[in-house]
């Protein structure tokens, strides 16, 4: 259970608070208009932007002032997820040794990866010669290895035409599913969320609600989230 | 993200940035130790004051001046051999000072190239020693840093605004008010302060084109006490004179002072749609064409007198070089030490208030600091002892802050963007400038390496305090070759300093750029 107790982040006048309990092996969505502050949540639980009040309890630690290397969570942003002068193979590495000194079962996990999201033949090239879509398999591998409780995603897939995208999500579910981690996903579409989502965290006006189960709220939404979907 | 800034320990920064305060501040208080005031300035410190400043708004006012249409006619040409040209125009930053100097005398000298043809015609021929010498030599090395800086600025202006102006059929007068001149009122003051507190701090030049009581600078008034008369309390009065004229102009520029930034950009001139006719172009191609030989000819004079005197080369200069390569190459560790825990300190802060004691070197004159540093270890040990790494550690940090300016915008940027991906990986410490730091700052690194390989290499400043017979440097042995009136020694010595830091700087710059990616 990771749990953001009375939590509050404050960034100049911005202001967000939440009070929100996440079950691992669920999948999250956070939505909500642009700048309410999805972005902001998933930095809090990351540890990227400190806590201004509140706590946030992994099991039955405290991990408030964990760094962010030691939390139980990954993350992949918007972009700038692969070091572009590291081939794939070290940047996939990276998520087993910090200093990049992979013994022979390190890389033979980092194979493993690379073969599980179809990239094992790339993985001496940097990632500028990958496409879009295949870039976003390098960082997915990196996210195989570091096999944490929590994979946050903050709109990595932006970027991506709507079949690649929806391609990326369904290897993350598999993903997931496999490394049993719960998973919180910034998103825009809708489709999104029915298409993976079991529970729902909207995101309005400096305030993140406590999440609701996906499909119930999707099909009835309150007013506030009703205006943000722009669903008549 | 401003809440936790990557962790870049900021303890090694602050102490490298104490380092450089503490070289600097102890230096100052040795020298205000032996200054007495009482004794007070006499009338050839005054006249040293007042050379220095009115040389240096001199050389300022005619190198921009003459640096605006310079740069028009860059931006607004194609022709071929621009690019290298453009690239040429940085070449003086590294280039020795006492290297052009034998050049500038080769062509403009007493018996120079000029005076022949003058002479030829029956004409008055012109003295290079004295005020119009040191000028003028300020003037080629400052000139090219103008034309450059301005020249960025032209490109600053977006091209839509030129596409605008031709469609407007604007002429070329009123494209000049509309677009070039706001931007010349921006830029051009800030360059013209740049360059007064450059040659604010100017020796070699004055060293050797200037002299005698009517052109003498402080910082040449501080060498003449030391080296001639031993008057070291009188040394560290001008010292403290050098160090409030140029300190405090120096803070001043500081605000106005432009962003420098290394190439990139300056090869692609701007479509223009204005000035097209016979008599412009003309003009344009007759101001570059001019440029480029005041840019050119001392060179080509130093490579063709120095290829002669090669063969003359006394060992004691081969041992020179070696030296001086020697020296450069524990200027470019010290820089490396100082500037990189300081730069990742300054970088993930926000504000640049670190990058102020970067220019502190700036403002402090190199022979005020040796001066200060010489009364300090003078009762210890004998001073020549240490002229060597004293030399290394004082041309580091006479490069610091172009080296800062260099390496912080790209490391902020570093720090920006791959931040919390190396936190979130647990990449800290020392792996972090293994793994991220270092290899993205590569091109930055080598170009700031070379350039302080090149300053220090052609570096003719505190080591002339220090030195003896035996530890020299190559610049120092140039000048004392010219002393002596060994003009051809000298031109094969001036020839092999020439390669020697143009060399450097491109084999470090080369290295950063090496199989460079993304």
């Amino acid at each position: 259970m990771l749990r953001l107790e009375n939590a509050q982040v404050k960034q100049g006048r911005f202001a967000m608070s939440a009070d929100i309990a996440l079950e691992r092996g669920q999948k999250y969505a956070v939505i909500g208009p642009s700048g309410a502050g999805k972005s902001t949540l998933l930095n809090a639980l990351c540890g990227f932007v400190p806590l201004a009040t509140g706590r946030l309890i992994w099991n039955e630690d405290d991990i408030t002032q964990a760094a962010p290397g030691a939390r139980p969570m990954t993350m992949l942003f918007q972009d700038n997820n692969l070091f572009p002068h590291l081939t794939v193979a070290q940047n996939v590495g990276l998520g087993l040794r910090p200093d990049l000194k992979v013994s022979k079962r390190d890389l033979d996990k980092v194979n493993d990866a690379l073969q599980r999201v179809g990239l094992l033949d790339q993985a001496d090239k940097r990632p500028g010669a990958l496409s879009g879509g295949q870039q976003s398999r390098a960082a997915l591998a990196r996210v195989l290895v570091q096999a944490r409780e929590w994979v946050l995603l903050d709109e990595p897939f932006a970027a991506l035409g709507p079949a690649l995208r929806a391609e990326m999500l369904d290897l993350v579910q598999d993903l997931v599913a496999e490394t049993r981690a719960g998973l919180i996903m910034v998103t825009h579409a809708p489709e999104d969320v029915r298409r993976i989502a079991d529970q729902v965290i909207f995101v309005a006006e400096g305030r993140a609600h406590a999440p609701e189960p996906a499909a119930a709220l999707m099909d009835n939404p309150p007013p506030a989230l009703r205006e943000y979907l722009g669903a008549g | 993200m401003a809440g936790r800034a990557v962790s870049l320990s900021s303890k090694t920064g602050i102490g490298a940035a104490a380092l450089v305060v503490v070289l600097i501040l102890g230096a100052l208080l040795a020298v205000l130790s032996r200054a007495e005031v009482g004794s007070g300035l006499g009338r050839a410190d005054w006249a040293a004051i007042r050379f220095t400043v009115w040389q240096a708004f001199l050389s300022a006012l005619i190198s921009t001046v003459l640096a605006i249409p310079v740069a028009r006619a860059l931006a607004r040409r194609r022709f071929p051999g621009r690019g290298l040209l453009v690239t040429l125009l940085g070449a003086p930053f590294i280039l020795p000072v006492i290297v052009a100097v034998l050049g500038l005398l080769t062509v403009f000298g007493r018996g120079g190239w000029v005076n022949q043809g003058l002479d030829a015609l029956g004409l008055p021929t012109l003295s290079i020693y004295g005020l119009h010498g040191v000028v003028l030599a300020h003037v080629f090395f400052n000139l090219p840093l103008a034309t450059r800086l301005i020249l960025q600025g032209w490109h600053s202006i977006p091209a839509e605004r030129f596409r605008l102006a031709a469609q407007l059929r604007l002429t070329p007068r009123a494209t000049f008010r509309t677009l070039e001149w706001p931007m010349l009122r921006q830029v051009v003051p800030g360059i013209a302060a740049l360059i007064f507190v450059i040659c604010l701090t100017s020796f070699a030049v004055a060293l050797t084109l200037g002299g005698g009581p009517r052109a003498t600078t402080i910082e040449l008034a501080i060498y003449q006490a030391f080296r001639f008369d031993f008057d070291l309390s009188r040394a560290a009065l001008l010292s403290v004179v050098q160090l409030i004229v140029a300190g405090g102009a120096a803070v001043v520029a500081l605000w106005i002072i432009p962003q420098v930034s290394i190439g990139g950009g300056l090869d692609r001139p701007v479509q223009r749609w204005d000035a097209r006719r016979g008599l412009q172009r003309a003009m344009d191609a007759g101001v570059i064409a001019l440029a480029a030989a005041f840019l050119l000819l001392p060179l080509a004079a130093v490579v063709w007198r120095g290829v002669n005197g090669l063969p003359l080369l006394p060992v004691s200069v081969w041992q020179a070089a070696g030296m001086s390569v020697f020296v450069a190459v524990i200027s470019v560790g010290v820089l490396l030490a100082l500037a990189l825990p300081m730069a990742g300190w300054i970088a993930t802060r926000r504000a640049g208030g670190v990058e102020a004691i970067g220019l502190l070197g700036l403002s402090a004159s190199p022979l005020m600091i040796g001066t200060g540093w010489f009364i300090l270890v003078n009762p210890v040990i004998n001073p020549a002892d240490v002229a060597l790494p004293v030399t290394a550690l004082v041309n580091a940090m006479m490069a610091l802050p172009f080296c800062l300016r260099i390496i912080v915008p790209r490391l902020r940027e570093t720090v920006q963007d791959y931040g919390r991906l190396a936190q979130t990986l647990g990449v800290t410490g020392w792996p972090l400038w293994r793994i991220v730091i270092l290899p993205r700052m590569r091109g930055q690194l080598g170009f700031a390496t070379g350039l302080t390989a090149a300053l220090s290499i052609g570096d003719l400043g505190v080591i002339t305090l220090f030195a003896d017979q035996e530890r020299v440097t190559l610049p120092l042995q140039m000048y004392r070759l010219m002393g002596s009136y060994q003009m051809d020694a000298a031109a094969g010595a001036a020839l092999l300093l020439l390669v020697l830091a143009l060399g450097v700087f491109w084999l470090c710059d080369k290295g950063g750029r090496g199989d460079a990616e993304a």
